[in-house]
Parts: C-alpha cells; structure tokens; sequence
C-alpha cells in the first residue's frame, strides 16, 4: 500500500463522500446567489433560486461558466469575497489580451495545500523528502502550487523556479533532492541535459516525479522514469479552478483521482450540454465545491476527458478522470504555457493593420516545445529592402514573445504557402508526438 | 529617368526561383537584369524587365507578392576607379544607397549598375552633372 496523505477523506465511502458533496454544493450555489451578480443573474434567468439544489441530481439544473465569462466578469468579477478577504491572485493566459484570473482567500490557499499535498503524496514525498520545484513561480500557478503542498507535508522545499538548466542539476545534486516537480517537458530536458553533463539517475537521489502544465504520453513517462529512476505521474489543474492539484495520478498510473470533496467532476456533450454517463468522453466541467474567493459552478474545462467510476486498487474513493484526448477549443499547451491563436492573430493585426494570413507549428525540438509563427508576405507589408523585411520580422516576434511571454520563432513565407482546407487556413499545425 | 524595377518575394526553397523565371518566360517577357538578396529564410529577387507593367501583373495572377520600385540605370565608366567615383559622389551628396547591382549589356562598352537609392532624383542630377550617363526606361527595357 502506498502513502495516502489524509485517508479520511481520500478513502471515504462513496454515500458519506457524496453527503460532504451535497452539503458543499448547496453552500456553494447559496454563497453565489448572493455574493456574486453575475450567478445571481444566472440562476434567476432559470427560475432557480439560492436554495433550489438539493442534491447532486439538480446539478444538472445550474448554469454553465465559460471562460468568455471571465473575461466578462475580469478581473474580480466572480469573486464572492471582498478583495480584503483575497490574500493572493494568479493570473493565466486568456483567448485575447486579458488574463484569466484567480484569487484565493487564506482558507483557499489552505484547500491548494490540502490538495497539493495529497498530490505529492501519491509520488512519493513524505516529511523526509527534499522536493525540488522547477515550476516557474509567479502569476502561474504551478511554482507557488506545488509549494504549499510541499511545505504542508513538511517536506524540505526548494523552490527553484524555472530556468537554469545546469544550475538546477548542480542543486538537485548537492542538496539531495528526492522528489521533482515541474512539467514533463521541463524534466526531459533535465534529463538530457544530465546527460549531457555526464551525470546518470545515480547521481541523484530522484524517487518521484510530479509532472503536469502540459499533456504528455505513456512513451515520455516510460522515458522520465527510466532515465531519472522515479515514478513520473501526471497532476491536472487550471487556474480558473484552483491551480495543479484538480486531479492526480496515484501509482496504479490507470487514470487521475479529482479531489472530489473540492472539485465535483461531470462529463458532459459538447454541443449539447447533456450529462454523460461514467465511462463516456466529452468535455470535463467542474464545479468548485470550497473555494471562498472565486467559486465558479459548472466551469467548462474545454478538456476532453472520461469520468472512470470503477474503484480503484490504491484504496482511494474519489473516481477518476482518463488521460485527456484533447480538447474542444484550439487551445494549445506549450512549454506550460496556454496559448490560444487569437492572441497572435490580435499582435499580427496591430502591425499589419489587415488580417494576414498565418499558421502556428509547434513541434518538440529536442526535449523543448518550439512555437513558430509563419506569416504569407501580402503586397501591404512587402517592401523589397530586406532590412525592412527582417525589421517587420522581429517586430512580430517581439510582440508575441510580450504577449505570451515564452520564446517564437516568426518565419515570413509566400502568398498560398499556408495550406487551407475548404477555403479557410488551417491554424494550427501541431507536429510534437504526445 | 527612373526606370522601373520588379521586386517579388521568394521564400528560401527548391523550385521558386524558377517557378517566377518560368512565369515570366512564358509570357514572352525578357530579363534584362536581376539580383537577389536573401536571409536564412526568404529572399528578394530584384528584375529588370523589357515589359515592368505587364510583369507586375503577371507575377501577381500567378500569386507571388510583388512591387515595382523606380531605381536608377547608370552607366560606370569602364576603367579602374570607375565605380569609386560615382559612389563618392552619393556619398559627398548624403545619399544613402539601400542596395545596388551591376550587369552588362551588348550595347554599351561600359558597365552597367542598378542603384536602388533614398533620393534618386538628387542622385541623378549629380550623376548628370559629372557627364555620367543615367539609362532612361526605354533603352534599358530595350537592351
């Protein structure tokens, strides 16, 4: 039997889970009614009022929150707290300019840790780890995320950010780090650039691996745990709902267990909006069961997903999410980053004051996602002095890099070089293999 | 007289520079001189036509990105130092020369250069003043 951080809750009977749920989402659904506008219009608009959900059955009944949502209600919109009550904010990308933003109250930043440190437990850190976090910490969530879990375990903490590569290995090296926390990307190019050094799994003390921010394959864990000698699991989250710590991996590696006494998961069409089944795809939605500072019902996650309601062997009660298999936007993941073509499409129409034509390609160079923006050349922007071509050129890329805030590469190409499928271009090419 | 100068886009892969040179072949048009400046990625192919207009045209139906620049057509004296003095003369004129390129031609015992310049109306007039012969449209064109 592995480790199990709070076996109260973790391995609670389904009937006094789904109790602790009821009673959550009939708070959650009063203190929105009247704490925020927005809900309040909602559920009005639906003849539902602040104590019409008596059980999960009338989960069905609530209103739908989008992420259009945010960015309607930005940036403190949703919150049910005065900001007085907000002791932290992060931020992540949204579809155009502005970000997606969260704010959590101290109870808040408590349930992250709870959850965070349930997630680490399942890799491995007890209060004798030394957990090395190479998430990037600020605005996004992962770095301060994995932090509080960590800290909550008592687990030696260091936070190291992101960046410096050869730094990050020195350190892991000297101060005997025993679990690694960072996206899955980031880890392969730790791994490769250990080898590049000359150092191999046995120079470090590495057991556990927590990876998430990005999706990853069955093949890239297979890889991470052999050439890091860890377990390598994957942790879900979004910054909408919380940050990392949604969903994790336990060892039996056979799909994500959703905190469900914080986040209540339903599977939903898509198109239509029904509830599924357990066991069908389509596009997770959760519901925030404690939060204080932005609770939100029904977030549409736009990850394609199944719900796995089978009891699993580790013991733990909470079901489960599947490997994601995509999603029902054109949003893409790099680098732990979310990008969405609309904010290059929006930088790409301030320079050229028209739409031109463009294409996104990411491929994985090495172990490292690598964006590349092509943009066709129209005659109002053509001038036939290279400097002024190569100026144009830069400008792009600058702006991009301002607006998403990782590395591109802008590549200038002809007229009719990007391929189009029935008239319209094709976006989005993604050539990296998951 | 400025004459006129086709400038078309090319990106840096097997097959374009002769896909335009073909297009343009195929309507009968003649080359009478061309550079290309190019970076990693993509370059620029700079002609001289006998027919600009209907060049222009054609290039655009076949889909490339294309202008038309007026450049200047002079002819360089022939002898060591040839080219040194026209320059020195743009260069105690201030004018700035963006890119340049010479070629030769049946007609003319001297040599041939395309400046591409931020003034070409002061460069001309300098280059007239020291006896320096300007190419107009129709004998370059016509070459």
């Amino acid at each position: 039997m592995s480790l199990i951080w709070n076996e109260k809750y973790e391995c609670m009977p389904r009937d006094e889970l789904q109790a602790i749920q009821e009673e959550r989402l009939r708070e959650t659904v009063n203190r929105v009614f009247y704490e925020v506008p927005f809900y309040r219009r909602a559920l009005q608009e639906r003849g539902l009022g602040p104590d019409s959900v008596k059980s999960l059955d009338g989960l069905s009944k609530l209103p739908f929150t989008t992420k259009d949502d945010l960015r309607d209600n930005y940036p403190y919109g949703l919150f049910s707290v005065p900001l007085s009550e907000i002791v932290r904010v992060h931020a992540s990308s949204g579809t155009t300019g502005k970000p997606v933003v969260d704010g959590y109250t101290r109870h808040d930043l408590g349930v992250w840790a709870e959850v965070m440190a349930r997630s680490l437990t399942c890799c491995g850190a007890t209060k004798n780890s030394v957990v090395h976090i190479a998430y990037g910490y600020g605005l996004f969530t992962g770095g301060l995320g994995a932090h509080g879990g960590a800290e909550l375990i008592g687990a030696s903490v260091i936070p190291a950010s992101g960046g410096h590569t050869k730094r990050q290995i020195m350190l892991m090296k000297d101060f005997g780090s025993t679990i690694l926390a960072c996206t899955p990307s980031y880890a392969m190019h730790l791994a490769e650039a250990m080898a590049e050094a000359g150092l191999s799994k046995s120079d470090l003390k590495l057991k556990g691996g927590l990876f998430g921010a990005e999706p990853w394959s069955q093949n890239m864990r297979s890889q991470l745990e052999a050439r890091l000698g860890i377990v390598a699991l994957d942790v879900y989250g979004l910054t909408e709902i919380i940050g990392p710590g949604v969903a994790v991996e336990c060892p039996e590696k056979q799909g994500l267990h959703v905190w469900e006494d914080h986040f209540l998961p339903e599977v939903i069409d898509p198109e239509t909006g029904k509830q599924l089944p357990d066991g069908s795809y389509g596009e997770l939605v959760v519901t925030t069961l404690t939060k204080q500072g932005m609770p939100l019902i029904r977030y549409r996650t736009r990850d394609i997903t199944t719900i796995i309601s089978e009891l699993c062997p580790c013991g733990r009660t909470h079901r489960k999410i599947a490997r994601f298999v995509g999603r029902t936007d054109d949003m893409l993941v790099i680098r732990g980053v979310n990008v969405f073509p609309s904010q290059i499409e929006e930088v790409l129409l301030r320079i050229a004051h028209t739409e031109p034509q463009y294409q996104i390609i990411v491929e994985r160079r090495g172990q490292l996602d690598a964006l590349e923006v092509q943009v066709e050349v129209s005659e109002q922007f053509f001038s036939d002095e290279i400097r002024m071509l190569e100026t144009l050129e830069r400008q792009i890329q600058r702006q991009i890099e301002d607006v998403l805030g990782i590395n591109v590469r802008v590549k200038l190409v002809e007229p009719k070089t990007i391929e189009r499928s029935e008239g319209k271009a094709k976006r989005v090419i993604d050539r990296r293999q998951l | 007289m400025p004459i006129k100068q086709i400038s078309v886009f090319l990106e840096n892969k097997c097959g374009r520079l002769s896909s335009v040179t073909r297009v343009i072949g195929d309507q009968g048009i003649n080359i009478r001189a061309f550079s290309i400046a190019d970076t990693t990625d993509f370059g620029v192919l700079r002609l001289i036509v006998n027919r600009p207009d209907e060049t222009l045209k054609t290039l655009q139906e076949a889909g490339f990105t294309v202008s038309m620049t007026d450049v200047l057509a002079v002819e360089i004296p022939d002898h060591p130092g040839g080219l040194a003095s026209v320059l020195e003369l743009m260069q105690d004129a201030g004018v700035n020369i963006e890119y340049m390129y010479a070629f030769s031609a049946k007609v003319s015992k001297d040599a041939l250069a395309v400046f591409r310049v931020e003034n070409s109306q002061v460069a001309e007039r300098l280059i007239a003043q020291k006896g320096i012969r300007v190419l107009g449209g129709e004998e370059v064109y016509n070459l």
